[in-house]
């Protein structure tokens, strides 16, 4: 477990975006009546996403508009690593995978990067422009070593690759998300080594199906829609 | 050619993102074709095909997915059946269900209404980790295109009402158990439910529910399609099928690759990914199925097939198949103390023996690594990962302890010739100072 606590610094108000208010409630319209409490994590990430962290008025907010116990949303927002509970750098949150496969291809250089540019782990940094953390597998092991860098995700670095987009985000650059080596996807180095017979994109698959293997002989009546 | 499968029986034929995602470039390549003669069959039909074809589940546990549609009730009651597909792919050197959800959104999209039919649902929520933003936005996308295209949705073309969502959650890896992604859906911590009861009878909003990996129900359409003789004839019996393998680590060209079942592991490396750094006999150990599995040694990998049976044979396992190689120049002990961190992180705090287990074990881990950890703790660690193994609500103790037994079973000589090395010229060891008192 991770211990992580609301920040002692807080704002005394949160107030909804307009736009942000309406992607809270496309998401509370995706789950049934009452059940309104489903949304709660993708909220929180709109409000994240709005101001960067996820404050205590914030929390009582979404309580409120969810009719959930205050108790009850503070929990899922400590729990989640993904919400940061105080404020971060205003230009880019750089988070590390440092879990094993990552580490295996040189992520440990990566966070030295980091400590040498931006400073101390879990700290916004001297300018206030920067934040990184050190995060477990974010799932793209075949491309590692990695880092997400405002939600997308920068991959096959090397400390001079990633010095570099560093140094790009501060300058106000974005750099496009992505393989550093410029590598396809997940291919092998080098461009993929299958998937290249024509005869799968030639449309050839998309023809009609003459029938299904196996089909029951008769098959049954059309299932009825329902209202 | 590479490998065993051949092109034309690669069901993930946009893998590496190489043509269109989108509706048009997916019809083109064979998605949604003849689903709604499928759905003209009855679920039943479905289910037997299913479990002809002999697909095991590829999140990790491996049960079969036609008997697993079987479990839900046959007669739709007051309470709605969900099919929810996890999709919250966090397994360490896992990375398989990305390239689907990014690159071939359709066929798991196709798959979803498939098994949504053979199960009778009419609503399903695919849950994606959080950190997936960008796989999202793809995913959304194309269902968007979807409903546009009157494919799913009310009144739809197929002729089976079906609405289909996207959820995401917040980074824990716990949610990608069963019980505790329902929980999250739910809106509430990801801590595991007790089972039973099991998620058939009563899952989330105590409902039905049906949970499946994004590869499996992504696999369903083209085992219908082209038969389930077809897929079946893949690997070996119990083993059937294709399936996708995601090598990290000391390979010279990393990859995720599709693959028939039972390929040998040696193939599978030399042939895709270029073989070891440095050549094959520079390989330590290999951990061929995810972090929550034991590694094997380079003689293992020699003869092992990446199937369930044989992987188990070697007390090792399947899991996602996300293979995590090694060669001489790793520190096997910082690697596995890496992920017992990973499961101290990611413990959900529920069960005692976890919460505080995880925590012990990757201190003590940490101490191997230095080598200042006493001989005697190492037959202690064993025995406490034995304790935490099994004595949890879901596998994140299991899987804790795994690794680290793993470690020991093949080389627990290393480490204790880092302990050894560790005390050679400190005379103020523990016990040695005391000796010199008296």
């Amino acid at each position: 477990m991770s211990v992580r606590r609301l920040s002692p610094n807080q704002p005394t108000s949160f107030a909804f975006q307009p736009e942000t208010l309406e992607k809270a409630k496309w998401w509370i319209a995706k789950f049934p009546q009452g059940r309104q409490q489903s949304a709660v994590i993708p909220i929180l990430w709109l409000i994240q996403k709005q101001d960067g962290w996820v404050s205590e008025p914030a929390i009582r907010t979404v309580a409120e508009m969810l009719g959930m116990a205050r108790i009850r949303v503070l929990e899922v927002a400590t729990f989640y690593t993904m919400f940061m509970l105080e404020p971060v750098g205003s230009v880019a949150l750089v988070q590390v995978c440092g879990t094993t496969p990552c580490q295996l291809r040189g992520s440990e250089s990566l966070m030295a990067v980091c400590k040498r540019k931006i400073g101390a782990k879990d700290h916004l940094s001297a300018d206030g422009k920067f934040y990184w953390q050190e995060v477990e597998c974010l799932g793209a092991c075949a491309n590692a070593p990695m880092a997400a860098i405002n939600d997308y995700y920068y991959e096959d670095l090397t400390p001079e690759s990633f010095e570099a987009l560093l140094d790009d985000f501060a300058v106000g650059k974005a750099p496009a998300p992505g393989s550093a080596t410029k590598r396809q996807g997940s291919a092998p180095e080098g461009g993929p080594l299958t998937l290249s017979d024509p005869a799968l994109y030639d449309g050839s698959a998309a023809k009609p199906l003459k029938k299904i293997p196996n089909a029951a002989p008769k098959p049954k009546a059309k299932a009825e829609p329902t209202a | 050619m590479v490998g065993i499968l051949e092109d034309k029986d690669r069901i993930f034929t946009n893998l590496y993102g190489l043509h269109d995602f989108g509706l048009e470039g997916a019809k083109r390549r064979g998605a949604w074709n003849g689903v709604r003669e499928i759905l003209s069959q009855t679920p039943e039909w479905i289910c037997d095909q299913v479990k002809n074809s002999g697909l095991r589940g590829r999140g990790g546990a491996g049960f079969g997915t036609g008997l697993k549609w079987t479990f839900m009730p046959k007669q739709e009651s007051e309470r709605p059946h969900y099919l929810v597909v996890n999709a919250d792919e966090s397994e360490p050197g896992t990375c398989k269900d990305r390239e689907i959800l990014r690159n071939d959104p359709h066929l798991l999209i196709e798959g979803c209404l498939i098994a949504s039919y053979a199960i009778r649902a009419h609503a399903c929520y695919i849950y994606i980790r959080g950190e997936y933003v960008f796989e999202r936005e793809r995913l959304e996308a194309a269902i968007k295109q979807a409903y546009e295209a009157r494919l799913i949705g009310k009144d739809n073309v197929h002729g089976w009402d079906f609405e289909l969502y996207v959820t995401h959650g917040g980074g824990a890896y716990i949610c990608g158990d069963e019980t505790a992604l329902m929980e999250s859906l739910e809106g509430k911590k990801g801590q595991p439910r007790l089972k039973p009861p099991f998620p058939a009878g009563a899952g989330i909003y105590g409902c039905p529910t049906t949970i499946n990996n994004v590869e499996t129900i992504a696999t369903v359409g083209s085992i219908l399609r082209r038969g389930a003789e077809w897929f079946a004839g893949f690997g070996r019996p119990n083993n059937t099928g294709t399936k996708l393998m995601a090598i990290s680590g000391h390979v010279n060209r990393p990859c995720v690759v599709e693959e028939t079942m039972s390929i040998p592991l040696r193939q599978l490396l030399e042939e895709h990914c270029g073989g070891i750094r440095g050549g094959w006999g520079n390989l330590k150990a290999v951990i061929p199925g995810g972090s929550s599995v034991p590694m094997i040694t380079a003689e293992m990998a020699e003869t092992a097939l990446m199937d369930f049976d044989s992987l188990r044979e070697m007390r090792s396992g399947l899991g996602t198949a996300a293979v995590i190689v090694m060669d001489k120049d790793a520190d096997v002990v910082k690697s596995i103390a890496r992920l017992s961190y990973f499961y101290k992180h990611e413990s959900c705090g529920q069960c005692t023996p976890c919460r505080e287990g995880t925590g012990w074990m990757w201190r003590v881990m940490e101490r191997m690594v230095t080598g200042e950890a006493d001989m005697a703790e190492i037959d202690m660690l064993l025995d406490v990962a034995s304790q935490v193994e099994g004595h949890t609500i879901c596998g994140l103790g299991d899987a804790a302890a795994w690794p680290i037994q793993g470690l020991f079973r093949h080389f627990r000589h290393e480490v204790e010739d880092r302990i050894t090395q560790y005390r050679a010229g400190r005379p103020h060891v523990q016990g040695a100072t005391l000796v010199a008192a008296e």
